[in-house]
């Protein structure tokens, strides 16, 4: 056990360990959703840890990632507007577009900021009225809330130069997506724990139920990833597939009642492209008409943009579990953090960063699986 | 980013007709909106996301994953110089990166 006195109970670690390894009796795929697992996972080396019936599978859980190319470019062209500031959370400044990012957009000229919060964004829209303000409002359903926050602050303080360019995604029809694939082989989900503490987990007894598939709501810590593999493996072995919360320490089951009710209000679900894997239905949140006058897309004449995926960047089938970040032929050799040809080596949560950090030395190298698109 | 961060409140104002506090992150403080945790009292700990409260959580459980996250490098990306990281990534001089 190469890591297990790095835990911080690794006592406690082995005793979950050793209950895993007493239940599983034959092979079982779990899909971990969230990039930070991901990472937790890798670092720590608990997929080593665990038998080896017990497959991880990295899923689409990181927002940087599966924001698609289109809504990159688009991004890119509004920021090199003189009359722009263009602001962005700071993760998302060498995400690729189509031949360059924001990184080089601000050394061509561009004024883009990075903040720490959208509210920030909103302060620097009051602060310049002669300028037009504009945040890149990506993520799932832990970012959402604060930037619908953001939108509702602008209409309600009146703040005409402030607009949000927004491609926020939802976990829910992700797990649908995945499930429904014909080269699927997910058995087990380990729930994204942060999601669930704004959205509660009353989404998920309906995909439990129509996929017999077990989802166990999971945190980050090492432990709590121990846990969540634990709960999961023992639903499968005896043939159970419920929602089981393993992170209640953060999540209720009504998840932010104060938050949902604002995502309602100022969101509208609407299909959504997910980069390398194509449109999800109702897969994402935009502006709901009463916030159009504040929507970027609206704003800005950006409508045409339309971006293809590269070919030789094979992410979407990482991001679906349909292979490991160094099955990749352009592992480590023409797609490094520095050379990113994906959003997935580029993110700080995204599941190619992770093997690049963490194993980049001792990778073996196999042949990747035949892989059919989710949709 | 899209991982939230516990922090402790040190102290709450109304700025502007909305609920914000100033919280601690393991020596790093930042302000932060309470609209979505209008309960929460001096000296919690919550799950903090993209300067927002989202869920309550205890003192115990907020130190252990604050520890995690900065041995994992995510309290740099969350809280850290991005212009600087982004230069280092992309191979050139962070210093004149920034001073452009």
């Amino acid at each position: 056990m190469k890591y297990i006195d790095e835990f911080q109970d690794p006592e406690l670690a082995r005793r979950l360990l050793d209950d895993i390894h007493a239940t599983v009796t034959r092979p079982w795929a779990l899909m971990e959703v969230c990039g930070g697992q991901t990472h937790s996972i890798i670092r720590h080396g608990i997929d080593q840890l665990l038998p080896k019936e017990v497959e991880l599978i990295h899923g689409p859980g990181c927002p940087v990632c599966v924001t698609p190319l289109e809504v990159i470019d688009k991004a890119l062209e509004i920021a090199s507007r003189p009359e722009v500031i263009f602001c962005s959370f700071g993760d998302m400044l060498r995400v690729p577009g189509t031949g360059r990012d924001l990184f080089q957009v601000r050394g061509e000229g561009g004024d883009v900021r990075v903040v720490y919060s959208p509210l920030d964004a909103l302060r620097i829209a009051q602060q310049n009225p002669d300028r037009e303000v504009v945040f890149f409002g990506i993520g799932f359903e832990t970012t959402a809330p604060p930037n619908a926050m953001t939108v509702h602050q602008a209409r309600k303080l009146g703040i005409p130069n402030f607009s949000m360019l927004v491609s926020h995604v939802r976990v829910p029809p992700a797990i649908e997506a995945i499930m429904s694939s014909p080269s699927c082989r997910v058995q087990g989900f380990l729930a994204a724990g942060h999601v669930c503490s704004v959205m509660g987990v009353e989404e998920y007894p309906e995909l439990a139920e129509r996929f017999r598939v077990p989802i166990v709501v999971t945190g980050f810590e090492p432990l709590d990833i121990l846990e969540g593999v634990r709960r999961a493996v023992r639903q499968l072995e005896r043939g159970e597939h419920t929602v089981d919360n393993a992170y209640a320490r953060a999540v209720r089951p009504e998840g932010n009642p104060a938050a949902r009710a604002m995502l309602e209000d100022v969101f509208e679900a609407t299909d959504r492209a997910w980069r390398g894997i194509g449109v999800i239905p109702d897969s994402g949140w935009r502006l709901s008409s009463k916030y159009r006058d504040h929507d970027a897309e609206h704003r800005f004449p950006v409508g045409g943009i339309r971006t293809a995926e590269p070919a030789e960047c094979r992410s979407g089938e990482v991001l679906q579990g349909l292979l490991k970040p160094h099955e990749c032929e352009a592992f480590g050799t023409l797609c490094t953090p520095r050379t990113p040809l994906g959003a997935t080596m580029v993110s700080s949560e995204g599941a190619c960063a992770a093997y690049y950090l963490y194993r980049r030395l001792d990778m073996p190298t196999t042949t990747a699986r035949e892989a059919s698109p989710v949709v | 980013m899209c991982l939230a961060v516990p922090g402790r409140v040190l102290d709450i104002e109304d700025r502007d007709g909305t609920r914000m506090a100033t919280v601690d992150f393991g020596g790093v403080v930042k302000e932060v909106c309470l609209e979505y945790l209008p309960d929460l009292r001096v000296g919690e700990y919550a799950i903090v996301h993209v300067g927002f409260a989202l869920q309550r959580l205890d003192e115990e459980s907020a130190r252990q994953t604050l520890e995690l996250f900065a041995e994992l490098g995510m309290l740099q990306e969350e809280f850290g110089d991005a212009w600087e990281m982004a230069a280092a990534e992309a191979g050139v001089d962070p210093v004149e990166e920034v001073r452009k």
